[in-house]
């Protein structure tokens, strides 16, 4: 309680020290925006459906993006993880791409895959798929290895061991990372869309500067962010506290 | 699955086929008495044989000799229960027999066949049980049928079966975290049981139960044996469960591994752990314990010197 307390206290002298500098007029609104702009903002891309449209295009090459850099994260991680030569060779080289910003991807995209769709995807893959293989290799590394045997044990080999047996066992090891993928995917998607011409929420934003809107640019930075928010406090929060209750862990607090 | 009236096949009291030096002094024959409860079939030819088993394992840069050129036949049907101290390679060897491992030199043979991987003839109950915490207890119990492509229908029935059997049923939906251990215990035997293995090797499965439970399990495993003539292979360090369980009692020295001795158990059953026979014969292959667990203790005083 006294967290909430504290917390609304916080953002309420943030949003009124907003509101008295923009009641000021200190700075003209295209510097400084004021809050019944960005509200106005915000009504109104939601209204004229732009923002709906621009959600909806983010979030489909999000998920498809994620989901195939997950799919190969976590064949990529297991194999890694489980092969000492890959683990030296490859493992190697992924901690070191770890350092480069996703966006860097994008040039090398756009001459492969021109300005499409497929440009963006790379990005998004590229940015997620490193946390993700990591994640699923440490994942692999700590998972008991008690698992791995009483699967093999009872008859399990092959693809039904990883499916039944070394997934699951895994998976409290891995949400970190695959939270932490989302994350990246996230990011990555909104740098590619600002800077390759295409719908989505990267490219509202670039119009709000384009149309000199300070108060678009606002809304969308606070839509990207509640996105992100929600995802990763809904969703993946929810996963957690369901593994953890399954396996008996004491949540983390 | 009936019970068996069949008698012991009288061929079985030559065990002269297979090591006769380390053979205990203990020899109990009881030829009177006709057995009440006498298993369904043993067989003179070994389903198990472990030949010239050596395990040797690396420890921070010295190596450690777990296993010592262990030779043992284990025949079809037979309960043998193998004891030793804490540390003498009891674990490693039913690893091995599992093919979950493989030793560093030697071979191991199921019904003439070299092991080179897990087999479901062969199941496992580990010492630290592996219990799959993502699944429901009829889950865990249903997993082994699973991965042999068993009709859902007959994995319910069989399910349903085992967790009767070892008391558990009304425990079928929650998760192994929300048991206590010794009902864990329980349902790592019921997922072995209901895989239906020719061979069970069992890792000291009944140390966290309370003596009224494990009294229950003792009689329940006797009985499945003795109808469905399964070979089992029992570790356990309680002197009087293994007399009270097997055919025979193999004694395991400390550090290297080595068989100390043979026991043959020839009790009539069903057994009872307070029984005055148990009791004696233990006490006989205890002694020969107590040297290697002074052993144990002597090396684990000079480590800590
Ligand atoms: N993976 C391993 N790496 C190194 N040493 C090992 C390993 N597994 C077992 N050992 C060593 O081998 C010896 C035998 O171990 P094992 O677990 O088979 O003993 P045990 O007879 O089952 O003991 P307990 O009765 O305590 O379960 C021990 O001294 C142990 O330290
Ligand atoms: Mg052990």
């Amino acid at each position: 309680m006294r967290r909430i307390g504290r917390q609304v206290i916080f953002y309420g002298i943030l949003f009124g020290l907003w509101f008295v500098l923009a009641k000021l007029k200190i700075w003209p609104p295209y510097i400084f925006p004021t809050p019944w702009g960005v509200a106005e903002s915000l009504g109104a891309g939601f209204q004229d459906h732009s923002f709906w449209i621009a959600i909806g295009v983010s979030m489909k090459r999000m998920l498809l993006g994620y989901g195939i850099s997950v799919m190969l994260g976590m064949v990529l991680g297991l194999a890694v993880a489980s092969n000492k030569f890959l683990e030296d060779t490859i493992g190697g080289l992924l901690v070191s791409l770890q350092s480069l910003p996703s966006i860097c991807w994008l040039p090398l995209a756009v001459l492969w895959f021109g300005l499409t769709e497929k440009a963006i995807l790379f990005v998004v893959v590229m940015g997620s798929l490193l946390s993700v293989t990591i994640a699923m290799e440490d994942g692999r590394k700590q998972m008991p290895k008690i698992y791995g045997m009483a699967g093999r044990n009872l008859g399990a080999r092959g693809f039904k061991l990883f499916w039944y047996v070394l997934l699951p066992a895994s998976l409290p090891f891995i949400v970190s990372g695959l939270k932490q993928g989302w994350a990246f995917a996230w990011r990555s998607l909104i740098s590619g869309e600002m800077i390759f011409v295409s719908l989505g929420l990267g490219q509202l934003l670039m119009m709000g500067r384009d149309l000199n809107d300070m108060s678009q640019v606002i809304a969308v930075m606070i839509l990207i962010i509640a996105i992100g928010y929600i995802v990763d406090g809904l969703v993946f929060k929810t996963v957690e506290r369901r593994l953890q209750n399954k396996w008996g862990l004491a949540p983390a607090t | 699955m009936t019970p068996n009236p069949l008698k012991k096949p009288a061929s079985q009291s030559a065990f002269s086929d297979h090591r006769s030096t380390a053979r205990a002094g203990m020899v109990f024959w009881k030829t009177g008495a006709a057995p009440a409860l006498v298993p369904l079939r043993i067989s003179e030819k070994p389903k198990v044989a472990l030949q010239g088993i050596s395990v040797t394992y690396g420890v921070n840069g010295s190596r450690l000799l777990a296993l010592d050129n262990i030779e043992l036949k284990v025949r079809a049907g037979e309960f043998l229960c193998i004891v030793g101290p804490s540390g003498c390679g009891k674990s490693t060897l039913l690893h091995l027999i599992a093919g979950l491992q493989k030793p560093t030199s030697g071979q191991i043979l199921v019904d003439g066949q070299g092991v080179e991987a897990p087999g479901t003839d062969r199941i496992l109950i580990f010492q630290e049980l592996g219990l799959f915490p993502w699944l429901t207890v009829a889950e865990n119990v249903e997993f082994g049928m699973k991965m042999k492509n068993i009709s859902k229908a007959e994995r319910e029935e069989k399910t349903h079966h085992y967790l009767r059997l070892v008391h558990l049923a009304q425990f079928k939906d929650s998760y192994t975290h929300q048991l206590s251990g010794g009902m864990r215990q329980r349902v790592a035997l019921a997922r072995a049981l209901a895989t239906e293995p020719d061979v069970l090797l069992m890792d000291e499965p009944f140390a966290a139960l309370d003596a009224q439970t494990r009294d229950l399990l003792h009689d329940e495993l006797e009985r499945i044996w003795a109808e469905t003539g399964r070979t089992i292979i029992f570790v356990t360090h309680n002197v009087r469960e293994a007399v009270r369980l097997g055919d025979r009692v193999v004694l395991l020295t400390f550090r290297p591994g080595r068989v100390k001795r043979e026991f043959e158990v020839e009790l009539p059953r069903p057994r009872h752990l307070e029984e005055v026979d148990v009791a004696r014969t233990a006490r006989a292959i205890l002694e020969d314990l107590r040297e290697e667990i002074n052993k144990s203790l002597e090396a684990e005083y000079e480590a800590h010197r």
